[in-house]
Formats: structure tokens, C-alpha cells, sequence
């Protein structure tokens, strides 16, 4: 590895301004954001709040690791524990990771991706923000009038009959915060089908775009089935109806069936996104165009649509038929093969391709490493013997931390600093951000390695006390936390700071063929100024390499 | 290789700008489609997903109800016969009518005729709502009868129903308690249509206002269209629960 190579060229920062007129000072005023139907301003929008949900459900994750440092249950007690990790869970699955790159990067760029000057339906998209605001506050509620403690998954009975906490008003909040998911989604989908510009056919389209497409998908189809699930609950505990209560001839695995029947999706829904990111900068520093662009096209529609026919692996150990088990097992390992297409074919763009290091790309290849063993576990735990051992242990953590941490989180925080010369047309400062980019890597695999070990010992998740043999394992765990904690903390810090200190970008600073890049940072509000034309393929970099020495003889 | 993206640096095209709005026709047209019939086929592709994400949500509920009606046959059966077959078949004929009137109402919208869509619109309201009121005479019923689902649930009828006057064989009790689960899904399922049949009148309401103010009577006729597609579906859904829920015995299993 070579420090000094990079492909980052900044225009003279002596003479270099910040447009005079950008979608960030087209309007001014609270107003102006708060009644906004550009994209790029409810991305912002979306990028604040969920950056302050995803550092109250980080707390909870701190509470539980310190709680886990001893073996002895001396922080807090089992209630106060098990809405801790409630909490986290709802928090991070619902408010931070589903909507995390859809609704902040997506938001931001596949209008601009496709060349169009916003996404099909701007009021419908701020509609889909004042939902997630709403579903917030709700959960935020719930917090603070005493919790929830049923877990992120609203098992019943226990959600239904059992629990005296504020299930009504979490359940609420999820249920809201779907339709924004919902249409966050069907705005996407029709954006990409009827808004391309003159020569974007499908092909030509960056692999971005065709990831959060598959992801689309699954908001639309799957969101929709936890909604009436979750009004079901709704009914069962306000009214004592027994749809899931056996006692009164319901089923509580139907509530799991339906209930996994869009949860396991939403996996896809927080994972397919940052792939997409992960095509994108892995393209950009290898100076390559993606290795079998059409089979990672394609291979995150095969995922999705997998996606929704594996559900039962999360139910392998709750009564379900052994036949209908082994369909599922066998399906799921069938997810692992366009997901192994992903990887291999990264592996392939960057086999000799001109790599260069910046931070985007550290975070990229966490991201490479992390999701693999990530999705690996994966197939471990589809396998029924194995699951049967497994499950309900920190084992099952490690793996799902491994895809969504290591792999969304990741791929999350990539495309934060890739896009952010293009969100606020100034730059992240390098040294500090590459720091932060490996802790982040070194904190991330401290804490849940061990967690891979504890799970294989037999620790159960859940609990807030254990044997104490399991003690050293744990206590590398909560440092690794900590460690983790600290490398989330400083992109927040020097982004802050770079707002107004970094250096001015440029239009292209990374030399990367996207079209997002082929226009001014930050962009104006409408976009293009004319309506582009795309006459190249995605990922050409001749073609980039020819644009530019044009531009030099026609200005001389 | 010759490129054409024509993005480079705006401020020098600050003209293009405007005259890029030259073409626009209708006020309704929002800027960042480049044709009317861009906007217009965006509408109705976003309104059938839309229609998609519904089918999914209801789906939820049919595929509780397959469970249930397998698993409790016998009270499902008998818990059908409760509900009244005229009733039900009179208010879906009153639904199909309210569908054939929006059905002219966006044919009325496309040919520019203002008075016929007002008038259609305004049937197709009437319709609804006798919808409604007759579900109303329904509901009551079940009231009456403590037949809602809940702490007041009453199986009496189903576990001795000679003594209510009632010709059907009795339930054991344990699936006479059954018949509260179709109970459920019949309010679940009725009720999330009703549902739906209210939020359409609503809207029903705010388009036949627009429309006597003209708005549709240019050419611009997206939202009835839009609208008709989401009346339609309600409609369709109604198709489904009337024979799951009403019908059951007119197919009996043994």
C-alpha cells in the first residue's frame, strides 16, 4: 500500500469557491427546510434525525455492554435490562438502519443518478420524513413514560398479555414509521421506471441505484404485512381478542409468520442499499469499471426476491413442520449465492485495478471483510443442526451485528464520506477520517468476535447476568465497545467541522464517472440545468479521461 | 468519443432555465417532469403501487382467515350463517353501482364534460355511503346480539340454538368460543374496508368540489383517474369478503 497515491484532485483552494447559488442557499430559513420538496434537502433532513436516533440507540448499546462487563447483574435489573436492549433494537432496526442509506444518500442521489431534477413525487417524499419524525417522537415517548421491554420482535403473548409496558405506543411508532418506509420505497420505484433521462436505459444505470431498486421493492411489498400485523397486535391487547392467544384458539405462530414475513426482508431492505454504495466506491478507487455489472445488477434483484421466502429460518426451533424447515434451510443457503456474487465480483474489480486508499474505500473494505463473515455465519446458522445449537445465543448477535453493523454500518459510513464533497461541496479532512475508518474496524471486530466464541460456549442472549467463566470473553467485548464508540463519535465531530473548514471540493474530487459528479457541489436545487444526455456506459472512466481533455481544449 | 452531458457549470446557463418552461401547458404541471404525460403516467404507475402495498396489507388478514376457517370449519360455518345473505348481496350491488358511476365519471373527466363528472361523482358518493349505512345496520345487529369479539362475547346461540329459534346443529363449547375468531376477522376485514370506504368518501368529497370549481374539465384529469383506480379496489376487495365471510355455506366442505 502506497500513502501517497490518491485520486483526489482539488481545485486550487486559493481561487476555489463554493457556488454561488446551491439547493443549500437557494431558500433560507427554518421554514424553507421544513416545507421543502427537494430531495436533497430532506435527505439532509433525514441525515440529522437519523444520526441522532442512531446515537440514543448507541447509548442503549453502551448501557448493555457496561451491564455485561460483570457477571453479576449489579447495573441495572432484568426489566430495566431487557428494555435496554428493547430500545436498541427498535431504535436501530427501525429508525436508524432501515432508513439509513435509502432515505439519506438515496434520497440525495437517485434522482441525480438517473438525471432527473427530483424524485417522482417531492410532497409524498417530505410526507414520508413528517412520518418518520412522527414515529420517532412516539418511540421517543414510549422511552421516557417507562419503556417497552417485549424486544424489537413483539412476540406475542408475551407483547400481547403478559407485559404491562408502553407495547401500544412502540407499536404505534413502528407502524407509522412504516408508511414512511412504504413510500420512501414506491417513490424510488417510480422515480427509477418513469423519470430516466434521454439514454439511461437500464444496463447504463450505477449499480446504486439497481441495489436500492431490489430494496425498493422489498419496502413496498413487504412493509406493508408488519403494518396489519402490528395492528393485529394492537387489536389482540386492546380489546383481549384472540387472534394469537391460544387459549383462546389463536396462534402464536402465525404472529411469527407474519411478522418475519417482512422482518426478514427488512434485512435485505438495511443491507441491499449499502451494497449498492459499496459497488460505487470500489468502482472509484480501482479506476475499474464493476466486474460483471450485469450479474450484481441482477444479483440484488435475486435477493430480494429470495428474500421473501425464507422467513421460517427464523422460526426453526418454534414448532414449525421438520418438511417445511428443511424447505426453508435449503432456501436460505440459496440467498448466500447472488450475495457470494457481490463479493467475488468486488474481489474481481479490484484485481488489477489501480487501488488507492482513501477513507471511503477503508470503510469499504471493513465492509467487505465484516459482511462476509457476516453472511457466512449466515449459512451456519441456516443450517438446521446447527441452528438448533445456535440460536437464542450470541451467537445469532455476533452474526446479525457482523451484516448490519459491519456490513450497513459501514457501508453507511462509506457513503457518507464519498458523497459528502457532493452534499456540502467541502471536503472530510483525510488523515482524521482514515483514523476513524480503522477504529472503527478495530472496535467493531473487539466487540463482537468474542460474541461469535460466547454464542458457540452457549451464552443465551437476552439475559443480564451470566456465569462468570464467560467473564473475559465479555469484558473484550464492552473495551471493543468502547473503542467502537469512539470511532462513531469522530466522524461527528470532523464532519461538523468541515462544514466549515473543509476544503472546497470541486465538482469531481474523486474522478469517479456517476453523473452526480459531472455536476457543480453542492448541486442546485433543479439538479441539471439542461436534462442530460447519457451516451456512455456506467463506470466509464475513458470516457471521463476524454470529457476532460475536452474540456481543456475548448476553454483554451 | 463524443459526450453530450450537458451538466457543466450552471451559473452560465442561468437562461436555459426559463426558457426550458416554455413548453409547459397545464398549471398542474410540476416542473421536474419533462412532459405532461411523463407526470401523468408517473401518477398512476406511483397509484398502483400503491394499490400493491393494499393488496399486501389485506393479505395479512386472508391469509389469517385461511388458517382460522381450516382449522375451525364447523364455527366458521355456523358463525356465517349469522350474517345476513340479502344484506350483504344488496350492498354489493350498491358497490358495483358506485364503481360503474366513477368508472363515467372518468370517462366524463376525459371527454371535458363538467356537469357529467359532478353528478357522476356525486352518485358514486350516494352509493358509498349506502354502503355504509347498511353495514351500519349490520354492525348494530352484532352489537345487539353480543356478538362482538371481547369481554361481552356471547356463544349461547351457537351452543343451544333451538332455544333461540335458530334451525343449525349446536357447537361444543369449546368451538362455539370458536366462532369468535370469525367474529374477529369478519370485523377486521369489514372493518379495514369500511375503512377504506371512508378515507374514498372523504376524498370523494374534495374531488366533486374541485371538480364543479373546473379543474378537471382541461384536460387535467390525473386525480379522478388515480382516485377511480383506488375506488376500484376497494370494490374489488369487497368482492372477496362478501363469499369468504357470507358464503360459506353455500359451498359446504361435508
Amino acid at each position: 500500500m502506497s500513502s501517497t497515491a490518491t485520486i483526489v484532485s482539488l481545485p486550487d483552494q486559493a481561487t476555489a469557491r463554493l457556488p454561488k447559488r446551491s439547493y443549500l442557499n437557494n431558500e433560507q430559513g427554518l421554514l424553507s427546510w421544513l416545507l421543502t420538496g427537494d430531495h436533497k434537502r430532506i435527505a439532509i433532513l433525514y441525515l440529522i434525525s437519523i444520526t441522532f436516533f442512531f446515537f440514543i440507540g448507541g447509548a442503549f448499546a453502551g448501557l448493555i455492554r457496561l451491564e455485561l462487563l460483570t457477571p453479576q447483574p449489579d447495573l441495572v435489573a432484568a426489566d430495566t435490562y431487557n428494555k435496554f436492549f428493547t430500545m436498541h433494537g427498535i431504535i436501530m432496526v427501525f429508525l436508524f438502519l432501515v432508513p439509513s442509506v435509502p432515505a439519506t444518500i438515496g434520497n440525495f442521489l437517485i434522482p441525480i443518478m438517473v438525471g432527473a431534477k427530483d424524485l417522482a413525487f417531492p410532497k409524498i417524499n417530505l410526507l414520508s420524513w413528517y412520518l418518520y419524525v412522527v414515529g420517532g417522537i412516539m418511540v421517543l415517548a414510549a422511552l421516557v413514560l417507562g419503556g417497552v421491554d417485549t424486544g424489537w420482535t413483539f412476540t406475542t403473548p408475551l407483547s400481547t398479555h403478559y407485559l404491562n409496558t408502553h407495547v401500544i405506543t412502540a407499536a404505534l411508532a413502528i407502524f407509522v414509521a412504516g408508511f414512511s418506509s412504504i413510500f420512501t420505497g414506491l417513490n424510488f420505484i417510480v422515480t427509477i421506471h418513469r423519470m430516466r433521462c434521454p439514454g439511461m436505459t437500464w444496463f447504463r444505470l450505477p449499480l446504486f441505484v439497481w441495489s436500492n431498486y431490489a430494496a425498493s421493492l422489498l419496502m413496498v411489498l413487504g412493509t406493508p404485512v408488519l403494518a396489519i400485523t402490528l395492528v393485529l397486535v394492537l387489536l389482540e391487547r386492546v380489546f383481549g381478542i384472540g387472534v394469537f392467544d391460544p387459549t383462546k384458539g389463536g396462534d402464536p405462530l402465525l404472529f411469527q409468520h407474519l411478522f418475519w414475513f417482512y422482518s426478514h426482508p427488512a434485512v435485505y431492505i438495511m443491507i441491499l442499499p449499502g451494497m449498492g454504495v459499496i459497488s460505487e466506491t470500489i468502482s472509484t478507487f480501482s479506476r475499474k469499471r464493476v466486474f460483471g455489472y450485469t450479474a450484481v445488477a441482477f444479483s440484488s434483484v435475486a435477493i430480494a426476491l429470495f428474500g421473501f421466502f425464507v422467513w421460517a429460518h427464523h422460526m426453526f426451533i418454534m414448532g414449525v413442520s421438520n418438511y417445511s424447515a428443511l424447505v426453508f434451510s435449503l432456501l436460505t443457503m440459496l440467498v448466500a449465492v447472488p450475495s457470494a456474487i457481490k463479493v467475488f465480483n468486488w474481489a474481481f474489480t479490484l484485481q488489477k485495478g489501480s487501488i488507492t486508499f482513501e477513507t471511503p474505500m477503508l470503510y469499504s473494505f471493513g465492509f467487505l471483510g465484516l459482511f462476509t463473515i457476516g453472511g457466512l455465519t449466515g449459512v451456519f446458522l441456516g443450517s438446521l443442526g446447527m441452528d438448533i445449537h445456535l440460536t437464542e445465543t450470541y451467537f445469532i448477535v455476533a452474526h446479525f451485528h457482523f451484516v448490519m453493523v459491519g456490513g450497513m454500518l459501514m457501508a453507511f459510513l462509506a457513503g457518507v464520506h464519498f458523497w459528502w464533497p457532493k452534499m456540502t461541496g467541502r471536503m472530510y479532512p483525510e488523515s482524521l477520517s482514515k483514523l476513524a475508518a480503522v477504529t472503527t474496524f478495530i472496535g467493531f471486530i473487539l466487540t463482537f468476535m468474542p460474541q461469535f466464541i460466547l454464542g458457540y460456549l452457549g451464552m443465551p442472549r437476552r439475559y443480564h447476568a451470566y456465569p462468570p467463566e464467560y467473564q473475559v470473553l465479555n469484558v473484550l467485548s464492552t473495551a471493543g465497545a468502547t473503542v467502537l464508540g469512539v470511532g462513531y463519535m469522530l466522524p461527528l465531530l470532523y464532519l461538523g467541522w468541515s462544514l466549515k473548514y473543509g476544503a472546497i471540493a470541486g465538482d469531481n474530487p474523486w474522478q469517479a464517472t456517476g453523473l452526480e459528479w459531472q455536476i457543480q457541489s453542492p448541486p442546485l436545487t433543479e439538479n441539471f440545468i439542461e436534462t442530460p444526455i447519457m451516451d456512455h456506459e456506467a463506470y466509464d472512466y475513458e470516457w471521463l479521461e476524454q470529457k476532460k481533455k475536452n474540456e481543456v481544449t475548448t476553454v483554451g | 468519443m463524443d459526450n453530450t452531458v450537458a451538466t457543466e457549470h450552471p451559473h452560465t446557463h442561468e437562461t436555459a432555465v426559463h426558457a426550458e418552461h416554455a413548453h409547459v401547458s397545464l398549471p398542474q404541471h410540476r416542473h421536474h417532469f419533462e412532459t405532461v404525460e411523463q407526470q401523468r403516467e408517473a401518477g398512476s404507475f406511483g397509484m398502483w403501487l400503491f394499490l400493491l402495498t393494499e393488496i399486501m396489507f389485506f393479505g395479512g388478514l386472508f391469509f389469517a382467515y385461511l388458517l382460522y376457517r381450516n382449522w375451525y370449519y364447523d364455527a366458521f360455518f355456523t358463525a356465517s350463517n349469522q350474517l345476513s345473505v340479502p344484506l350483504g348481496a344488496v350492498n354489493t350491488v350498491f358497490l358495483i353501482t358506485s364503481g360503474f358511476f366513477m368508472a363515467l365519471a372518468v370517462w366524463a373527466a376525459e371527454v371535458r364534460k363538467k356537469d357529467t363528472l359532478v353528478w357522476t361523482l356525486i352518485l358514486t358518493t350516494v352509493f358509498g355511503c349506502a354502503f355504509l349505512g347498511i353495514k351500519y345496520v349490520e354492525y348494530h345487529e352484532k352489537w345487539e346480539k353480543h356478538h362482538i369479539p371481547g369481554a361481552h362475547f356471547d356463544i349461547s346461540e351457537f351452543v343451544n340454538p333451538a332455544a333461540h329459534g335458530i334451525k343449525e346443529k349446536p357447537l361444543a363449547p369449546d368451538m362455539a368460543e370458536r366462532t369468535q375468531v370469525f367474529f374477529f376477522l369478519y370485523f377486521a376485514m369489514t372493518g379495514m374496508h369500511a375503512l377504506h370506504m371512508i378515507i374514498g368518501v372523504g376524498l370523494l368529497f374534495w374531488l366533486i368540489g374541485r371538480a364543479r370549481r373546473g379543474d378537471f374539465s382541461a384536460g387535467y384529469v390525473a386525480p379522478i383517474e388515480n382516485f377511480g383506480l383506488y375506488w376500484h379496489f376497494v370494490d374489488i376487495v369487497w368482492l372477496f369478503l362478501f363469499p369468504l365471510l357470507y358464503l360459506i355455506n353455500r359451498h359446504p366442505l361435508h
